[in-house]
């Protein structure tokens, strides 16, 4: 998945900063994909949230255990079904997006379980990858995107433009969207923001239903 | 089973441990209620303590034990000589560290290593009770491990931890005793028993009560053991505890001491030889009426079933934070059961850890050195400690 080594000076990356920005304290929160539970440990210290966790890696859950983190082994595309409704203020989907087989019905499982979702995802639509593409007529490989089309766990890219067209084909509201750029510098953009479009590495998006 | 080599000599083991070994005779002036309705006065628990009690009492962790396992989770085994069953995890820098924690280890109800059992002596006959012994379930168990912990002073233990019919037993504790746990660790088992696990342990009681020498229970009238019954029991139980992988690894179709087949009705196989062992080393150990009682207590163990058909039921809003282990080649509680569990307890808006370990050691994999289990109940016990503000200075 696309990483970017920037990090704020909380310690911990910038795309998480803007992420635990977004949320408010002592609420409920639970971080699909949560990895090793960075974002959920600085959530619960910070925010004081009453956080749980899902990551379809074994590695990942015991790291986060072993933070006395409540995370389950579990896959977004299959157990969010188990959570039951309005369960949580916050469902984070963190740069997981890309990866599930059915990002709609994930989201639309986000905004079932959550009051809000919290989306980000590498932009495909970042003048790199469109440049690669025109001038190599490969499929972009780079430190955005490092992996080749054979053996990339992100299976469904998207760009900005598409994200903000499914939320309005699900009729789901957006509440903030963000983008950070190459040098790490974070943007507020409009739904319709071609500039976002083509300098945002990565966007965050606040959902509500 | 774990080896453990260059164990020290028991006594060694007793003073590092901090062990206590004792039996207490509990519900004296008010007698156990039981689920079947009847009632058990004056009853025995056998049990150990490794580790000190701290001196808020908030250290303690109950272990719960299997089917067939007992109080000696660490000593070894009076009969067999073996070292404790959890030796492997429980000791001093151990993942369940006897230098932080007091740990408790009872004998269950129904057991026979010197908890009330159908081979007690019933104080109504001056007999054992043998089948006069009520027919107990796991609920019964636990409450009574509540009147030991009650006796010891634990208003609260810090956790419980078992695996099999002993995470049965850490569930129900966390489900009906929500205030009496601050975390739990089911590992490798189930809220409900499933049929296939039901018609596994009619298979072991048929085979106990199909033998003359079980005298219609009343063998210990006789002198006489259901040697051979009580031994079939365990060989098709013991099947079930591996998996088809781990017994082509160990021993495939090699042959016993042999060269070719014999066309006969020797054991032949290695893996024929190996079971004949298994089985005849447990009768030497366990009672077979115990056997009968025990299996038939994890039958009727079905938590949905007692509210409700939903098991969220049973933990709303509890207190108690969750880790549920599975292992990926366990046939007897498979992760679905385990899956189950998580489904009701974030329905139940508990706090819930869940991990699936990668393992082709079968149901057995609890009891193992398996790195990723050790791992993994280590990282829960240390994040737990911390969130309940543990302390491990002070000792009483």
């Amino acid at each position: 998945m696309a990483t970017t080594a920037n990090h704020s000076g909380t310690g911990i990356r910038i795309d998480l900063q803007i992420i635990a920005d977004m949320i408010e304290p002592n609420s409920r929160v639970l971080d699909v994909g949560c990895g090793d539970g960075e974002l959920l440990a600085y959530l619960q210290e910070s925010r004081e949230v009453d956080g749980r966790g899902m990551e379809l890696s074994m590695q990942g859950v015991q790291k986060a255990v072993a933070r006395g983190l409540a995370v389950i082994q579990g896959d977004a595309d299959t157990d969010l079904v188990d959570y039951p409704g309005d369960a949580f203020d916050y469902v984070i989907l963190s740069k997981t997006l890309q990866a599930t087989h059915n990002p709609r019905r994930v989201i639309e499982q986000m905004l079932r379980i959550g009051r809000h979702a919290i989306v980000s995802f590498p932009n495909f639509a970042h003048w790199r990858t469109r440049l690669d593409l025109i001038v190599k007529g490969r499929m972009p490989v780079n430190e955005l995107l490092p992996y080749s089309w054979y053996e990339t766990p992100n299976i469904h890219f998207c760009t900005i433009r598409d994200f903000v067209d499914l939320c309005r084909e699900m009729d789901v509201g957006i509440k903030a969207s963000l983008s950070l750029d190459a040098a790490g510098e974070v943007q507020k953009f409009t739904a319709d923001s071609r500039w976002a479009n083509l300098f945002g590495v990565d966007a965050v998006f606040l959902l509500g239903k | 089973m774990p080896n453990i080599s260059a164990t020290p000599a028991p006594d060694a083991l007793r003073t590092r441990l901090n062990a206590v070994e004792a039996t207490v005779t509990l519900c004296v002036d008010e007698p156990l209620r039981l689920d079947s309705g009847e009632t058990l006065g004056a009853v025995d628990v056998a049990y150990h303590t490794y580790g000190r009690l701290n001196a808020d009492r908030s250290n303690a962790i109950v272990v719960c034990h299997a089917l067939t396992g007992d109080q000696f989770a660490v000593l070894p085994h009076p009969v067999t000589g073996k070292p404790g069953w959890w030796a492997n995890l429980i000791g001093p820098g151990k993942i369940v560290d006897t230098d932080k924690y007091f740990i408790i280890c009872s004998n269950v109800l129904g057991g026979c290593m010197g908890t009330t059992g159908p081979k007690s002596i019933n104080p109504a006959t001056g007999q054992p009770y043998m089948l006069d012994f009520p027919v107990i379930t796991v609920g019964d168990m636990v409450r009574l491990q509540m009147k030991l912990l009650d006796y010891l002073g634990v208003d609260r233990a810090f956790a419980a931890i078992g695996g099999s019919m002993g995470g049965m037993q850490v569930l129900q504790m966390a489900s009906a005793y929500p205030e009496r746990l601050f975390c739990a660790l089911p590992i490798a088992t189930c809220a409900r028993y499933s049929a296939q696990n039901i018609a596994f342990d009619e298979v072991g009681r048929q085979a106990i009560m199909a033998d003359p020498e079980w005298c219609e229970g009343k063998y210990l009238l006789e002198n006489r053991v259901p040697h051979k019954g009580l031994a079939v029991a365990r060989m098709a139980a013991h099947i079930t505890y591996l998996s088809e992988a781990a017994l082509t690894r160990k021993f495939g179709r090699k042959l016993q001491d042999k060269e070719r087949i014999g066309f006969g009705f020797e054991a032949d196989f290695e893996v024929e030889s190996y079971l004949r062992h298994q089985g005849s080393t447990f009768v030497e150990r366990f009672d077979a009426n115990s056997y009968l009682y025990i299996t038939r207590a994890m039958d009727y163990f079905d938590m949905p079933g007692e509210h409700g058909g939903h098991l969220s039921k049973a933990f709303m809003n509890t207190p108690v934070r969750f880790c549920l282990i599975s292992f990926t080649s366990d046939w007897l509680f498979p992760t679905s059961d385990s899956q189950a569990i998580v489904r009701a307890l974030n329905a139940a808006a508990a706090s819930v850890s869940f991990v699936e370990v990668q393992s082709d050691k079968g149901h057995d994999a609890f009891l193992l050195d398996e790195p990723e289990l050790h791992d993994t109940i280590r990282g829960f016990l240390d994040g737990m400690a911390r969130r309940a503000g543990l302390s491990f200075g002070e000792t009483r």
